[in-house]
């Protein structure tokens, strides 16, 4: 799965959660929260959607790692390889 | 039968979390003892042959807190929203005109816009209003929501902060009646969770009142997938000897899961889980209310009460305690549901009227002296909605009066206990693993406050947990 394929998911779903944003001005490099009203509830929400849909596992220590869009992209990409 | 979790309760709390733990494929099962859900936000019918039909109440709805506008991001209502993946429009909103604060010589208005209490207490408490200021950057800047907190009055810290006590007072009536389980006083974080919710928020019904969200809660959680068992009565919590919650004993029929959540009150499951019996055991609440539904034949006209709510107290010092007596008709919440917008302007009128209450008294008394003092408190609570609007010359067309044991008999929450437990789990556990206690006794109050318990602790303990379980 390509690097797009994966930043398309996870659009995907943060519009599910959060049908309110804006995800097509979203600021690869930034911060998720800071850009969109995302709280850590948000994040578990994305966690479960990946776990849920594609059967994708983010261990609660790695959380952080979905940060910004491009850290999730990258560390997603081999989760879908 | 096994299932990935159970809920005991089908309140606002338990179709919460079932709706969360659905959501991601858990299977799941609500079992509420009632015939119908809501628990202690629910509603009943009487009839009224007089009339030829059937009158449907709301029993705890005066007032939905966290109201918000649509839109608006980042608040209690908007994260409840986002999580349960429901609709602002399907609400069907109606906020407040305005509430009031009424004492013997002095009145403060709120609003959904913060601003008026602001100027409120500026004109009436001129003094106070840098310490006012005070109050509420400590308010905005407390995290209410860090669920390691333990218990600091309220009381104290807004000594601290204000000179006068009767602005202490005021402030601190509607926060005390409208959510504190403990009395005269209420645990800090507690106090913030309800100044943002009242004040910084505000009030708003849903039109056709709790059973809107209760349809609501329960659509979504069909919608889900998620099983709900009416007419269930856990008899029994089981655990097995290392501890660990197994599954609940329906009187017969055992249910298994390895995650329980209770929604029924922490006393309540210490109650029916031998595992948690200890001389410690959370201790049963005293705040118990009366309530008195009247109908009238005609609107209470706006020049006459145009306030959403009214929290009244004519004593000399606000007490919130158990009445000394059966009840106290000294203090009084007054709610005019009228007053919501949006609701029609002819028709009946009504006038709902709340009063502190002691269970103990009205525990001992025979059935007929039951009917009569309930029948004073009607009296009593006609007096005071003549003192309020004396030009009122509406005619009661119906009325109906709820004691604690009325709530006792159907909330099952003993002693009729409204707020719950003074002993409150923050993060949910309790000494037996996998046994988790959600809604009032979590210590989120009102419909927003469970709704949002059962959303983190389904959160904490039925999804993030479960990894760590395998």
């Amino acid at each position: 799965m390509t690097a797009s394929n994966v930043r398309q998911i996870v659009l995907d779903i943060i519009s599910d959660i959060a049908p309110d944003e804006d995800v097509t001005v979203i600021d690869d490099a930034k911060s998720l929260r800071e850009q969109l009203d995302l709280d850590s509830m948000d994040f578990l929400d994305i966690v479960m959607e990946l776990r849920k849909r594609h059967k994708v596992e983010v261990p609660q220590e790695d959380y952080s790692k979905l940060a910004t869009l491009e850290s999730c992209v990258s560390y997603l990409s081999p989760k879908f390889a | 039968m096994k299932y990935d979790a159970i809920v005991i309760g089908a309140g606002m709390s338990g179709l919460a979390a079932g709706i969360r733990l659905a959501m991601f494929d858990k299977k799941v099962v609500i079992l509420e003892k009632h015939s119908i859900s809501g628990g202690l936000n629910s509603y009943y019918q009487r009839r009224n042959f007089d009339q030829g039909g059937v009158r449907q109440f709301d029993v705890g709805l005066h007032a939905l807190t966290n109201f918000i506008k649509k839109g608006e991001k980042g608040k209690p209502f908007s994260k409840l929203l986002k999580q349960l993946r429901l609709s602002y429009d399907d609400f069907k909103l109606c906020p407040q005109t305005h509430s009031r604060i009424s004492f013997p010589d002095v009145e403060l208005k709120f609003s959904n816009e913060f601003d008026l209490l602001m100027t409120e207490v500026s004109e009436k408490f001129p003094k106070e209003i840098d310490s006012f200021a005070v109050l509420v950057e400590k308010v905005k800047g407390f995290n209410e929501l860090d669920l390691s907190l333990g218990y600091t009055s309220s009381r104290d810290t807004l000594k601290k902060i204000f000179k006068d006590d009767l602005l202490i007072e005021m402030i601190l009536c509607p926060l005390l009646i409208y959510g504190s389980a403990w009395e005269d006083d209420m645990d800090f974080a507690q106090f913030v969770i309800m100044f943002k919710s009242l004040y910084f928020e505000g009030f708003s019904r849903p039109e056709g009142g709790v059973r809107t969200i209760i349809s609501l809660l329960l659509k979504r959680l069909e919608e889900v997938g998620g099983e709900i068992r009416f007419k269930s009565s856990v008899t029994s919590i089981l655990t097995s000897e290392m501890g660990q919650v197994v599954g609940v004993d329906l009187g017969g029929e055992i249910l298994y899961a390895p995650i329980i959540l209770s929604s029924i009150g922490y006393p309540e499951t210490v109650r029916i889980t031998p595992a948690l019996e200890s001389p410690s055991s959370p201790r049963v609440g005293a705040m118990t209310f009366l309530e008195s539904i009247f109908i009238f034949d005609k609107k209470i006209p706006l020049d006459q009460n145009n306030s959403t709510i009214v929290f009244y107290n004519n004593a000399k010092n606000y007490s919130y305690r158990p009445a000394t007596n059966l009840y106290d008709s000294t203090s009084a919440v007054v709610c005019f549901p009228d007053n919501y917008e949006a609701q029609k302007n002819s028709g009946e009128g009504v006038i709902r009227v709340t009063f502190m209450a002691n269970y103990a008294h009205w525990k001992e008394l025979g059935r007929e002296e039951y009917d009569l003092k309930k029948e004073q408190v009607g009296e009593s609570a006609l007096k005071l909605i003549k003192t309020m609007v004396p030009r009122f010359d509406g005619k009661v067309l119906f009325k109906d009066i709820f004691s604690p044991l009325t709530i006792e008999r159907y909330t099952w929450h003993l002693n009729g206990t409204v707020y719950g437990s003074i002993d409150k789990t923050r993060d949910g556990t309790t000494k037996v693993a996998g046994l988790f206690i959600i809604g009032t006794d979590q210590g989120f109050l009102g419909i927003i406050g469970s709704i949002l318990s059962g959303i983190s602790m389904a959160n904490l303990h039925g999804l993030m947990g479960a990894k760590h379980e395998v």
